[in-house]
């Protein structure tokens, strides 16, 4: 406090060095993606961050079945070593920080990236970056896992202790309470849900360490990625929370004496969730004002930073979209003064309430969990309470208690002309990269030598079975074989099982109101009429884990009055046509955020007409450009939603009218 | 529109033809099949006799072959993983299998979601195997129609029908008239099985399931406790197996032998023809209350009356026979 009152101190003696900027980026393959990364890298952002694809995140190949429409669209492909090293080419891996989104196979691209540096002269121990390899938030919102949660949670432990002893300037885990605020979790929720999360992980390395005093180092590696909504006061009082709350655990729970050990560490991704599709150009001053929450106090300051662009609710962005973020970064920590003052709300009475308010609310939900028996048994539990809250917040934006600027008020507006283009003003990935990388592995496959492949997943299969070792060497030793992404994982699903998580969406039960009292009076009516209560199959075809708009119209719709059959993520066409016809459905509701929709979609209609169901109506959600939603529509979609109809109600309604019209009992009888 | 596609109207839904296609083992009809029982409409109604009509002990001179597995127990117990591992070992044994899940999800909006079809592995491409899921809500507590004359018609055709239901008490009770085995499915340290068998409230089951036995010690206990408690009420001869549905399972081979064996020594006919008998009395009451009851004479007249019925007819003439007959009784309408 003293400090306060000395002048001198109200500025730093020196300006502070920014934080980490980075872009998450990646698409195609992996030359087109190391193209991109230098080109950034030129325009001045300082690290990277690797966007996978789908079949990369959840270990399949480009060829395999389920990966179809997938390859290349969320990120970049990489199938084995090569890929790997095509990424990093001539990007000094001794210099670079690489933050990496990968969860399920975070060992497997861990190792890739390990092998690849070898390849450069690059010790390991050299290393530094992050891989993600949050598995509980995967469960809970994101959608790419692939093992169970007990091979899942050994995993990650096993890439923590290895990383720990051998790569000791890696985050080999980034606990993410950023997917928790997509899937609808209040502050209070995302702080509660990443620190129990986090003590799922440290319990877990604890049971694997040998020597119990490596817990320090264990902690000091933990870092977490956070997001940052637009309501930037509180957000920032968020982290502030965090902090206090990661220091007590450490000192408490760990015994960890070195302060420094204890220090909350966080990365950001701001909030993609508020980004509308209506007026997309407003986003830019939503992601300023989010950036804001997690750069304007220095005791609570992200170490790295990415921004969403102004366009990703309607597609992928383009590498001007991005740059035009990375500006915002470099203007904030460049042109603005904010890097020459100490803490400017120590000593704050408003900010030190809210975080006491935030802090004890935290404290009592980590408490429930705990009593649930943690986090991994409270996967459930979680899942429940964060669909209610996504429910109520998206109950709020409909009644207009919460207001969206352009979006459910203030909607007038003018034709944009940044969407003007006739790409609409998104990324479109080439069609081709999938038949490229498909001919490409062929290649890799037929010029390694099978012999020693084929030792590498023996070796690979015995050290999964036997949970005493680490799976890291045996990873390695695979990634230098030639083995491919979805060999690695097969092998592991072998020994491992399979898994699904819960969807969250039975527990989360409301009473209609307002216009939903209408349409369910709509439903009744049909359903007495078609004399069989209307039955809607809500389904995910492909790879794409975002189920939280399909988890949401599944409960509005049950909300409805109707039978809703939602099997969760990751279904073939085949499986979706099959449970269709077997379940009897009216209508059939599909959800797709990935960009795959051009090549799913029709295979779902192509499916379901195969199984002798295509009179069976069926719309499509998800993020949807324009032209593309033109061409489903002439492929015989009977409606597509996108998030521009972000009234569910009406949706529902839509729905509830094209089952009573295809059925031939749509029209009300004159009273 | 095909007969029997989701929104097709109950007239154009032939239910005589497909209890043919069911009789022929067209396990193709089964989609069609449900489709058509659980419609309300009064055709519905009028085609479901037809199609259970095509598939009684009069048209198939036999009673149908299938075998009626119910599977009960509470929520999260386990049951749905249990169904992946019998299901696996049904399909081994190359027995085509219809899985009819009846999901207790609330209806307080007349909504449900229906998540259970999901839990259970299958290999999805394989045309021998149906799964279905419907709401229990409709009628309070109780086995919805549909799901009995559903069960009914498919085991014409499959070589294994299971009704899955959730809850422990009175479902099984119902399940029984409708199953030829039952399989009470528990957990470890779960006191309410102990209790609601001491009380009389549960009927005592054909097998009793523990799962999570790779629980070790817990859950040999509880099959200590079962065992305990079967006898001191007498019912030593009912089987406890404890089983593991994750890897590597256990107990499935014995669960299937048993119920295999209790089906070898039930008298099939016997059983099924007491089935019906108080399935359409509890149809009887839930269409015309505790009124059409009384009309009746009282529920045992009406059992009585039911029991000199000849043997071969199918559930809805029993039902109709209790309707005229109540008519009759009641006199001319006032």
């Amino acid at each position: 406090m003293s400090a306060m009152s000395d002048p001198s101190s109200a500025r730093l003696p020196e300006r502070d060095r920014p934080w980490l900027m980075r872009t998450y980026a990646g698409h195609s393959d992996a030359k087109r993606s190391n193209e991109l990364y230098r080109r950034n890298l030129a325009k001045g952002q300082t690290g990277l961050s690797v966007a996978f694809d789908l079949p990369t995140q959840t270990g399949y190949d480009p060829d395999d079945e389920l990966a179809a429409g997938e390859v290349g669209k969320v990120g970049v492909s990489i199938a084995h070593a090569g890929d790997m090293h095509a990424l990093l080419d001539g990007i000094p891996l001794d210099k670079m920080n690489t933050s990496m989104t990968i969860n399920a196979t975070a060992a497997w691209l861990l190792a890739l990236y390990i092998v690849a540096a070898d390849e450069q002269g690059v010790a390991e121990s050299e290393l530094q970056g992050t891989t993600q390899n949050d598995i509980l938030k995967e469960y809970l919102s994101r959608g790419t896992y692939s093992f169970p949660p007990g091979p899942s949670m050994r995993l990650i432990a096993d890439t923590i202790v290895y990383t720990v002893t051998r790569v000791p300037r890696w985050n080999p885990i980034n606990i993410c309470s950023y997917h928790l605020q997509e899937a609808g979790a209040t502050p209070v929720q995302e702080i509660a849900y990443a620190m129990s999360n986090a003590i799922a992980v440290l319990d877990a390395v604890r049971a694997r360490l040998d020597d119990d005093a490596l817990m320090g180092e264990v902690f000091g590696r933990i870092s977490f990625f956070v997001n940052a909504g637009v309501r930037f006061i509180e957000e920032h009082a968020k982290l502030r929370a965090m902090s206090q709350l990661w220091d007590e655990l450490g000192a408490e729970h760990y015994g960890v004496t070195d302060a420094k050990q204890r220090r909350f560490r966080y990365g950001v991704q701001v909030n993609s969730l508020g980004l509308t599709e209506a007026q997309p150009e407003n986003n830019v001053y939503r992601i300023t004002l989010e950036a804001l929450a997690v750069t304007l106090g220095r005791c609570a300051r992200a170490r790295a930073l990415q921004l969403p662009a102004w366009n990703e609710a309607l597609g992928l962005p383009r590498p001007w979209d991005q740059q035009w973020s990375l500006r915002l970064q470099q203007i904030l920590a460049f042109e603005t003064d904010m890097l020459e003052y100490p803490d400017i709300f120590e000593g704050s009475h408003v900010m030190e309430g809210l975080v006491a308010e935030l802090v004890g609310g935290a404290r009592a939900e980590i408490a429930h969990v705990a009593e649930l028996g943690g986090a991994v048994e409270a996967v459930g539990y979680m899942k429940g309470a964060l669909v209610q809250s996504h429910r109520e917040r998206w109950g709020r934006i409909e009644s207009g208690e919460q207001t969206v600027v352009g979006m459910n008020s203030f909607d007038t507006t003018e034709p944009s002309p940044l969407t003007a283009d006739p790409d609409g003003g998104i990324l479109v990935v080439d069609p081709e990269v999938e038949a490229r990388q498909r001919a490409a592995l062929q290649v890799w496959r037929s010029e390694r030598d099978i012999d020693a492949v084929q030792a590498a997943l023996r070796d690979l299969a015995a050290v999964a079975d036997d949970p005493d070792q680490n799976i890291m060497p045996a990873t390695i030793a695979a990634a230098r074989a030639g083995v491919t992404t979805g060999e690695w994982a097969g092998t592991l699903r072998d020994v491992f099982g399979s898994y699904r998580a819960p969807t969250g969406v039975g527990e989360a039960a409301g009473m209609p109101s307002g216009d939903l009292v209408k349409v369910r009076d709509e439903v009744e009516r049909i359903s007495d009429a078609l004399g069989r209560r209307i039955k809607f199959l809500v389904g995910k075809p492909g790879l794409d884990g975002h189920s939280n708009g399909a988890e949401q119209l599944a409960v509005r719709a049950r909300d409805a009055g109707m039978d809703v059959v939602y099997e969760g993520i990751r279904l073939t066409p085949g499986q979706i046509a099959a449970s269709a016809v077997q379940e009897g459905v009216h209508v059939v509701g599909l959800s797709i955020l990935s960009g795959s929709h051009a090549e799913l979609i029709p295979a779902v209609l192509a499916a379901l007409r195969e199984a002798g169901a295509g009179e069976i109506p069926v719309v499509v959600g998800g993020i949807i450009p324009e032209l593309d939603a033109q061409v489903l529509l002439q492929a015989g979609v009977a409606a597509v939603y996108t998030p521009k109809d972000w009234d569910l109600n009406r949706t529902i309604s839509d729905i509830v009218t094209l089952v009573g019209n295809r059925y031939g009992v749509g029209e009300v009888a004159p009273a | 529109m095909t007969a029997g596609a989701p929104g097709s109207s109950a007239s154009e839904t032939d239910g005589r033809e497909l209890g043919q296609r069911l009789a022929a083992r067209d396990l193709s009809a089964a989609a069609s099949v449900l489709n058509l029982v659980e419609n309300r409409s009064p055709a519905a109604l009028e085609q479901t006799a037809a199609l259970l009509e095509a598939v009684s002990v009069r048209a198939l001179g036999h009673e149908a072959p299938g075998q009626i597995v119910g599977v009960t127990g509470p929520p999260g117990v386990g049951k749905s993983s249990l169904l992946s591992r019998l299901l696996a070992r049904w399909r081994a044994s190359d027995r085509s299998v219809a899985v009819l899940a009846v999901d207790p999800s609330s209806r307080r909006s007349g909504g449900s979601l229906l998540g259970d079809r999901v839990r259970i592995e299958r290999d999805p491409a394989d045309q021998q195997v149906f799964i279905r899921s419907t709401a229990a809500g409709d009628r309070l507590g109780g086995l919805a129609a549909a799901t009995r004359a559903g069960a009914t018609a498919l085991a014409a055709a499959f070589d294994v029908v299971v009704i899955e239901t959730v809850g422990v008490g009175q479902s099984e009770t119902e399940i029984a008239d409708v199953a030829d085995e039952v399989a009470v499915v528990v957990q470890p340290g779960s006191g309410d099985v102990l209790q609601f068998l001491k009380s009389g409230i549960m009927e005592i089951p054909d097998v009793l399931v523990v799962t999570k036995a790779d629980l070790g010690a817990v859950a040999d206990r509880a099959l200590g406790d079962l065992r305990a408690a079967l006898r001191s009420l007498g019912a030593d001869s009912v089987p406890v197996v404890a089983v593991s549905s994750i890897s590597p399972p256990a107990g499935i081979d014995e669960l299937v032998a048993l119920l295999d064996q209790r089906h070898r020594k039930l008298d099939l006919s016997a059983h099924r023809l007491h089935g019906r008998r108080a399935a359409a009395l509890s149809q009887f009451t839930v269409e015309h209350g505790e009124r059409g009851l009384r009309a009746l004479g009282g529920p045992r007249t009406a059992r009585a009356w039911l029991g000199a019925q000849p043997a071969q007819l199918d559930l809805p003439a029993l039902v109709r026979g209790l309707e005229s007959r109540a008519q009759r009784l009641r006199g001319p309408a006032r």
